[in-house]
C-alpha cells in the first residue's frame, strides 16, 4: 500500500493525484535529485545511501547501459565507452571544445548542431549521454516517492545559451522526464538558502562545480530573489584542479607518457588526493602503474593550494566582472553563498573570504543545496504549496544581449544582458539613403558585435516611411521581454505613426542552423570584434560620403571645372580603394583627406544654392 | 482509545516538525473522496479549532476532528520503509475494504 506524507496544512493530496515533483542538478560530475517530503525539502539516495550519481555514462558492447559509479570505476578501463562531463558538451561543436578535445578520451564527430561521441553502441549525442544520468534519477526518484513524476525543475548554469539550455530540455523529454521549468543554479542556491534564513540583502553565489564556474549577483528582498548579474566561466571546475594535481604528479614522479589507462587511474587518483586534502594537511600517491613503473609520493595542502593558486585567480576574474555589471562593490555583499564540492577546499575558502571580505555561508550542504532548492521550486510549480506561501517568484535575466543588426552587419545592442526580466527598451534609428521609404529589422541575440556571429532571432520590415532626407526618419524600437523571456520587438515611424512588429520566442522553435550558428558566439573574440566593427563602421561611413559626393557632382558637377572635377573623381576612387582594404585607421584618415578634398566644392555648393534662393528677391524682403 | 503513534512514526513527525521550524504537531483526519470512500489526511498542525481533539503520543500532539475519529478510532500511525521509499502507513482497524493502493478505504 501507498506510503503518506505529511502535507502543509489544508494542502492533503487527492487519491491518486500526488503531484510529485522533483528538483534535478544535473552537474558536470555528479548529479542529484531532490524532492520536498513531509515539507522538507531532502535529497534522494539510492540504495546504497548515496545522493550522489556520478554524471558518468558507460555503454558496453552488449547493449547495456550504466550510470554512476560503476561507470566512474570503468573509466580506467574503458575510458571511450565511459563519457564523463557530458556536460561541457551540451549544445556544443566540435569547435567549441578544441581546448578540453586533448585531454578527454573520445572519440569526437561533428554532427549538425552538436559534436558526436562514437561509442561502441554507435554514435551519440551529449543530449543521448545526459538522458541516461536523467533517466536514472528518474527511476531513483519513482521508486523512492512511490508514484510516476508530475515533473522537474532542471537546473542549468545561469550562463548557458539557448542552445545549451534546448539541450537540456531535450534530454530531459527523452528521458521522460517533463520539465517543470530550467533554472539557473545560483538562483537555485538562493532558494535553498532564502528560505532558510529569510534573510534580506544582496548576495554573491560563487559555484565552483565539477566543470563550471558560475558566479552570480543575486537581491534578496520581501522574499523575492532578483538576479543583478551573473558571470563565469564556461570551462573552469573542479575538474581543472583535478588535472593541475594530475599534471604535477607526472611532473614530479618523472615517468614516460602514461597509456590512456593509467592516465585515467591517475587522474583520478588526483581526485583523491584533491577531496583527502580538504580535511587532511598531507595526502599520498602510492599507485602502480600498467607500464610497472611507480608513483610514490606525498603532496601537502600548501602545495596543493601553490599549485592552483592561478586556478583560483582566475575565479576572481567573473567575480569582478559580475560585480561590476551589477554596478557594486565587495564591501556591498552581505553574504557569500558556496556552491559546489569544490568550494570545500580551503584555500578557495580563504581566498573568496579576503575578495569580499567576509566568510563565505556554508551552512547548507554545498554539493545539495542547488539540488534542494530546484525541489523547491519544483515543489511550488506542481502546486504542492498553500497559496499564502505561493508569491514568491523568481526574477530572471537575459542570458545573451537583444539586439538589431545596422549597416555594415554591425549589431546594435537594445537590451544588455543581465537585464531583469520583464524589461521594455526602446532606441530610435534612422534611414540610410534618401527617400528611402522601408526599413529591413532583423532581431539578433548574442554578445558579439558583427551579426554573422549572434543568433538571428526574427526579421520584419518597416514599410509606408514617408520619403526623406537620409538621416532626417525617427524610427522608434521597441524590445520587449515579457516574465516568460517572450520577446516581442515592435518599430514606429514617429511622424508618420507607420508600424511594424515580430514576436519571438527564443528559447523554442531552433533550426539547428540556428544553433550552430549561436555557438559562434563567445566572450573569447571581443578583441577582434571590436577590431572588426571600427572596420565596418568606417567602411559604412566611407560609402556614405562617397554616394553623397556621387550625389552632389551629378547635380552640380558644372561647378567645376574638369581639372576639380579629375581631382574629386581620383579622390574617390583612392577612397574606394581603402575602403575595400581592412585598417580602419587607414580608412578614417582617407575619410578626413577626402573631406578636405572636397571642402572647395563643398562650399561652391553651398553658395550657389544660396544664390539660386535669393535669385529675384530683394534685400528687403528677408528677414535677417 | 484514541489515536496513537508508533515510537518511529512520532520520532520522524518530530523530526519533521523541528526542521520545519514551526508546527503545533501533526493532524490525521479522513476525507470523503478517492475510490474506496475516504481518503486519509496526513497534516502539519499551525491551527488547532475548537472542535479537536488533541492526544499525546510519545510526546507529539495528534490532532484529530471528531467526525474523523469516528473513523480514525484505535488507529496507530507507522512509519515504514520500503525499498527506497519510505513514508507513514495508517493501521487502522475499522477499516472493511481498501482500494489495490490503499490510498482510500471504506469502514
Amino acid at each position: 500500500m501507498a506510503l503518506l506524507q505529511i502535507a502543509e496544512p489544508g494542502m492533503s493530496p487527492e487519491p491518486h493525484k500526488h503531484r510529485l515533483a522533483v528538483g534535478i542538478d544535473l552537474g558536470t560530475t555528479n548529479s542529484l535529485v531532490a524532492s520536498v517530503r513531509n515539507g522538507i525539502a531532502v535529497c534522494l539516495p539510492d540504495e546504497s545511501g548515496r545522493s550522489m550519481l556520478p554524471s558518468v555514462v558507460r555503454y558496453h558492447a552488449d547493449g547495456s547501459i550504466e550510470v554512476g559509479q560503476g561507470a566512474l570505476k570503468a573509466q580506467a578501463t574503458d575510458p571511450r565507452n565511459a563519457i564523463v562531463s557530458v556536460k561541457r558538451f551540451m549544445g556544443r561543436g566540435l569547435k567549441d571544445v578544441a581546448h578540453v578535445e586533448a585531454i578527454m578520451p573520445y572519440d569526437f564527430e561533428d554532427g549538425p548542431g552538436m559534436l558526436r561521441l562514437r561509442t561502441v553502441q554507435g554514435v551519440k549525442s551529449p543530449v543521448e549521454v545526459s538522458a541516461e544520468i536523467l533517466r536514472a534519477l528518474r527511476v531513483r526518484a519513482e521508486a523512492s516517492l512511490g508514484g510516476p513524476l508530475v515533473g522537474a525543475v532542471i537546473t542549468v548554469p545561469a550562463y548557458f545559451d539557448d542552445a545549451q539550455r534546448q539541450a537540456t530540455k531535450d534530454a530531459a523529454r527523452l528521458a521522460g522526464l517533463d520539465v517543470l521549468r530550467l533554472l539557473n543554479e545560483p538562483t537555485a542556491a538562493a532558494v535553498a538558502y532564502g528560505l532558510d534564513n529569510a534573510a534580506e540583502g544582496v548576495y554573491a553565489v560563487y559555484d565552483l562545480g565539477g566543470g563550471t564556474f558560475d558566479l552570480s549577483i543575486l537581491k534578496l528582498s520581501h522574499g523575492v530573489f532578483e538576479v543583478l548579474s551573473t558571470n563565469g566561466d564556461a570551462a573552469l571546475g573542479g575538474d581543472d584542479f583535478d588535472h593541475r594535481l594530475f599534471c604535477a604528479i607526472l611532473e614530479r614522479a618523472a615517468i614516460a607518457p602514461p597509456s590512456l589507462e593509467d592516465a585515467r587511474r591517475l587522474q583520478m587518483k588526483a581526485r583523491e588526493v584533491k577531496e583527502l586534502l580538504t580535511s587532511c594537511e598531507e595526502a599520498p600517491i602510492h599507485l602502480r602503474l600498467g607500464s610497472g613503473e611507480l608513483v610514490d609520493l606525498v603532496v601537502t595542502r600548501d602545495e596543493f593550494a601553490d599549485m592552483t593558486r592561478h586556478l583560483v585567480q582566475k575565479t576572481l576574474t567573473p567575480v569582478r566582472k559580475a560585480l561590476r555589471d551589477a554596478g557594486l562593490t565587495p564591501e556591498e555583499i552581505k553574504g557569500v553563498v558556496m556552491v559546489g564540492g569544490a568550494t570545500r577546499m580551503p584555500h578557495i575558502q580563504r581566498a573568496v573570504a579576503a575578495f569580499f571580505g567576509q566568510e563565505p555561508l556554508t551552512n547548507l550542504d554545498p554539493d545539495k543545496v542547488v539540488a534542494l532548492g530546484a525541489a523547491m521550486q519544483a515543489n511550488v510549480l506542481a502546486g504542492n504549496r498553500a497559496e499564502q506561501d505561493d508569491d514568491w517568484l523568481l526574477l530572471d535575466v537575459i542570458p545573451l544581449s537583444l539586439g538589431l543588426e545596422t549597416m555594415g552587419g554591425l549589431v546594435e545592442k537594445v537590451v544588455p544582458r543581465n537585464s531583469t526580466l520583464p524589461i521594455a527598451r526602446a532606441q530610435e534609428f534612422t534611414t540610410f539613403k534618401d527617400g528611402q521609404t522601408a526599413m529591413a529589422f532583423h532581431v539578433v541575440q548574442g554578445e558579439r558585435e558583427l551579426v554573422a556571429d549572434c543568433r538571428s532571432l526574427a526579421r520584419f520590415e518597416l514599410r509606408g516611411i514617408p520619403p526623406m532626407v537620409a538621416g532626417a526618419a525617427r524610427i522608434r524600437v521597441t524590445f520587449q521581454v515579457d516574465a516568460d523571456g517572450l520577446l516581442s520587438v515592435s518599430a514606429r515611424e514617429m511622424s508618420s505613426g507607420v508600424e511594424a512588429s515580430v514576436l519571438v520566442k527564443p528559447s523554442y522553435g531552433l533550426s539547428d542552423d540556428e544553433i550552430a550558428e549561436m555557438l559562434k558566439s563567445g566572450v573569447e573574440h571581443a578583441g577582434d570584434d571590436m577590431m572588426l566593427r571600427a572596420l565596418r563602421e568606417q567602411q559604412v561611413e566611407a560609402e556614405r560620403v562617397i554616394e553623397a559626393t556621387e550625389q552632389a557632382l551629378a547635380k552640380d558637377g558644372h561647378l567645376l571645372d574638369a581639372g576639380e572635377r579629375a581631382a574629386i573623381d581620383a579622390a574617390i576612387e583612392h577612397l574606394r580603394v581603402l575602403r575595400a582594404g581592412s585598417d580602419h585607421r587607414a580608412i578614417k584618415t582617407g575619410i578626413d583627406a577626402f573631406a578636405r578634398a572636397t571642402d572647395e566644392f563643398a562650399a561652391r555648393r553651398m553658395d550657389n544654392s544660396i544664390r539660386t534662393a535669393l535669385a529675384g528677391h530683394k534685400v528687403d524682403e528677408l528677414e535677417l | 482509545m484514541g489515536v496513537t503513534l508508533s515510537e518511529n512514526a512520532a520520532r520522524h513527525v518530530a523530526n519533521f516538525i523541528a526542521k520545519r521550524g514551526k508546527g503545533f504537531g501533526i493532524r490525521l483526519g479522513v476525507k470523503t473522496s478517492g475510490c474506496s470512500g475516504m481518503a486519509y489526511k496526513l497534516e502539519f498542525v499551525d491551527d488547532t479549532h475548537d472542535e479537536d481533539l488533541v492526544f499525546d503520543s510519545h510526546g507529539v500532539k495528534v490532532v484529530v476532528d471528531p467526525k474523523s475519529l469516528a473513523y480514525l478510532e484505535g488507529t496507530e500511525l507507522d512509519f515504514v520503509k520500503e525499498g527506497l521509499n519510505e513514508g507513514f502507513r495508517f493501521n487502522n482497524p475499522n477499516v472493511k475494504d481498501q482500494c489495490g493502493c490503499g490510498e482510500s478505504f471504506n469502514v
